[in-house]
């Protein structure tokens, strides 16, 4: 399955030769029920989004912060599972050919669903690579190894705990991407620091090709390109779910400004990572 | 001191070099957390081959904890129940009230040898917490805990005691607002403060060298049962018996004892309110394996893989997982796994107080219902130990209503 592969690489050399940094823009699958989501999906590429990070919701997400665990216990209230994520991203590719989506989350739902049909459901409907928190390499056996053997990218995270005589086993069997966690801390808590984002995106590039996308604490154009303009893509997750949150009503159900206020942050980021490297 | 090198083909050998019993155990953690938990393995097998860290934990188990904790032959119980005799290991009657501070003293002289002074820890009953926050204000540490909102209403004794030894006590009111949650969030906080501060987990449970690590702190209570009971009987036991919520006062009863035949082994979950009813926390009983807090074991889980909310009366065992080594030994068929009930523990929480003048946490009160299910079937020159591993005093809020409503006050 190399077109998986493709269009994620097909993404960065596009943004390689706008020579500017991508933006990604997570978003928990289901969120805040399944219709408006596929509808907040369909609408992340027009206002400006370069790749999709979708959530696989998960009762216990703990590197996450309160804000996108509020997330995915309004998708799982509202009746999401990981076969109606897949499904999501299914309607989603009838329409969209190149925008990469890649999947995000945890390992149990993944476990139980069973990894090798995982991975034929989510190849088969268009996912572009996985990111799972807690597998780190050190349980690459899991579902890294057969994931990559069947062509989709398993982007790794880096940290700032992760030093130089770890970085070569976290990026063995890592592809499409690293992400870097620009905190040490959950998601949503800290601005990134743009001095320290600079140095460790050199200190990274000393020792892996792949491009890197820096996440957690981007939440302002002009933070999109100042991290931008040292990163290859910047990657927004709490301030799009807390858009999206703070569009519902009192019983947690979507409004007519819900795609919207997704769609008009988006925007504003956007101009940020055009305006990185100026 | 820990026991001398178990054989290969061992029930003592796990976890191999990755921190896996089989299938379960591993190390399901974020990045971030990586770094950390490598440093703290490699850190307790320095420390697990010093006689330096076993004199001074032996130091504490005998000035400070008050061990070797009591063997008390219970003999109107043993009446009351008719059959085997049965011994109590009076782990309640240590320092803090029960087991909890055997793993705690451990953990906190290991954050001492990493040079670490900021301690986290999260708790169900308050029991580990009250145990961190002892060991913390003995060694000048600071000390967080976190304990789920519901569980801080449950057990006010030991949260007031957490404040007054100089602890910060953290509600939690994410979820189902109980041990998991506390769990959830101490980690979480830990991703933040990763380069600072040493987790000091409570159960048996988490990433490794946690199961392994705790294990071997707590097999202190199984290793005194060997030379006590053969002191007082000069035999092993014939069966042995604790609860289990994550699992550390079982595994370290358990363990010295895994590579006796003769001996049976006895588990007890909580049921909650029964298994059927759906409203337990007997991850074993009811639960299926799958990826949680760091390692792989039975969860209470939907068939979407997500977690479900664990139901006990004792905050103890409110927990929708185990132990990986449980899981394992589980599989293997090593070690029984049973269930209580609430109200079978109430039961037997009421019995032990008006029989034996001992009154017992819910938790152990969950071991005790089910021995008394089997030890009258069991021949008069037979033993049962059961490790009576936290006292009642924190739990007589959420008692005494519930035995006066079931006419047994």
């Amino acid at each position: 399955m190399d077109y998986t592969a493709s269009r994620l690489d097909k993404c960065f050399a596009g943004l390689k030769a706008e020579n500017r940094p991508g933006l990604g823009i997570f978003i928990t699958a289901g969120d805040p029920d399944p219709e408006t989501s596929l509808a907040l999906l369909k609408a992340l590429p027009g206002a400006g989004a370069d790749m999709i990070e979708f959530g696989m919701p998960f009762s216990d997400p703990m590197a996450d912060g309160p804000a996108i665990q509020a997330s995915s216990q309004r998708a799982l209230k509202a009746g999401a599972s990981l076969a109606k994520t897949i499904d999501l991203v299914r309607k989603f590719r009838e329409e969209d050919q190149t925008t990469p989506v890649v999947l995000m989350g945890y390992y149990n739902p993944i476990y139980i669903y069973g990894v090798e049909k995982f991975l034929t459901d989510a190849i088969s409907a268009g996912a572009d690579g996985l990111i799972v928190v807690d597998l780190p390499p050190e349980e690459d056996d899991e579902l890294c190894v057969p994931a990559v053997k069947r062509g989709l990218p398993f982007v790794r995270l880096a940290t700032p705990t992760t030093n130089d005589a770890r970085l070569p086993k976290v990026l063995t069997n890592t592809s499409g991407f690293l992400y870097y966690v620009s905190i040490t801390g959950i998601t949503g808590t800290a601005d990134a620091p743009v001095d320290l984002v600079r140095a460790a995106v050199g200190r990274l590039r000393g020792h892996t090709d792949l491009p890197i996308a820096v996440g957690f604490g981007i939440k302002t154009r002009e933070h999109a390109a100042a991290i931008g303009s040292v990163a290859d893509a910047c990657i927004v997750g709490t301030a799009a779910v807390n858009a999206i949150a703070g569009t519902l009503d009192a019983d947690g159900k979507a409004t007519e400004g819900t795609v919207g206020a997704l769609t008009d942050l988006v925007s504003e980021l956007a101009k940020g990572v055009r305006e990185a490297r100026g | 001191m820990a026991s001398a090198t178990p054989a290969p083909n061992s029930f003592r050998s796990g976890p191999d070099e990755n921190g896996h019993f089989g299938i379960f155990g591993g190390r399901y953690v974020a990045e971030t957390l990586m770094p950390l938990i490598l440093d703290v393995e490699k850190a307790y097998l320095t420390a697990k081959g010093d006689p330096d860290f076993w004199a001074e934990m032996e130091y504490y188990r005998k000035h400070y904890i008050g061990r070797p904790s009591a063997l008390y032959f219970a003999p109107r119980l043993t009446e009351h129940f008719g059959g085997a005799k049965l011994y109590f290991k009076r782990d309640e009657l240590n320092h803090t009230g029960a087991h909890k501070i055997n793993n705690v003293m451990g953990q906190a002289l290991l954050a001492k040898r990493m040079g670490k002074t900021k301690i986290i820890a999260e708790t169900g009953a308050g029991q580990h917490g009250v145990a961190t926050a002892t060991a913390c204000a003995l060694f000048g540490m600071e000390c967080e805990v976190f304990m789920g909102a519901e569980d801080v209403k449950r057990q006010k004794p030991n949260v007031d005691r957490m404040r007054l030894l100089g602890a910060k006590v953290v509600p939690v009111t994410s979820g189902s607002a109980t041990l998991k949650d506390a769990m959830n969030e101490a980690l979480r906080y830990w991703v933040s403060k990763a380069e600072t501060h040493f987790y000091i987990i409570g159960t048996a449970a988490g990433p490794h060298p946690y199961p392994a690590m705790v294990r071997d702190f707590q097999c202190i209570i199984g290793e005194e049962v060997r030379w006590q009971l053969e002191e007082a009987e000069g035999k092993l036991p014939d069966a042995v018996v604790a609860c289990i919520g994550g699992g550390s006062n079982a595994i370290g009863l358990f363990h010295p004892f895994l590579d006796d035949p003769s001996v049976k082994i006895y588990g007890v979950e909580a049921a909650g309110h029964g298994i059927s009813s759906g409203e337990h926390a007997a991850s074993l009983t009811g639960g299926a394996p799958g990826v949680l807090h760091g390692n792989r074991t039975y969860l209470l889980q939907d068939d979407d893989g997500q977690i479900t909310e664990a139901h006990s009366i004792s905050a103890g065992l409110d927990y929708p997982g185990i132990g990986p080594e449980h899981s394992w030994l589980h599989e293997s068929g090593r070690v029984n796994y049973v269930s209580a009930t609430d109200k079978e523990a109430l039961e037997a929480f009421a019995l032990c107080a008006k029989l034996e003048g001992i009154i017992p946490a819910l938790e152990p009160s969950h071991a005790l219902a089910f021995t008394g299910t089997m030890i009258g079937d069991m021949d008069k020159d037979e033993i049962v130990v059961m490790n009576l591993c936290g006292r009642g005093d924190k739990d007589l809020d959420a008692v005494i209503p519930r035995l006066e409503e079931m006419g047994k006050l």
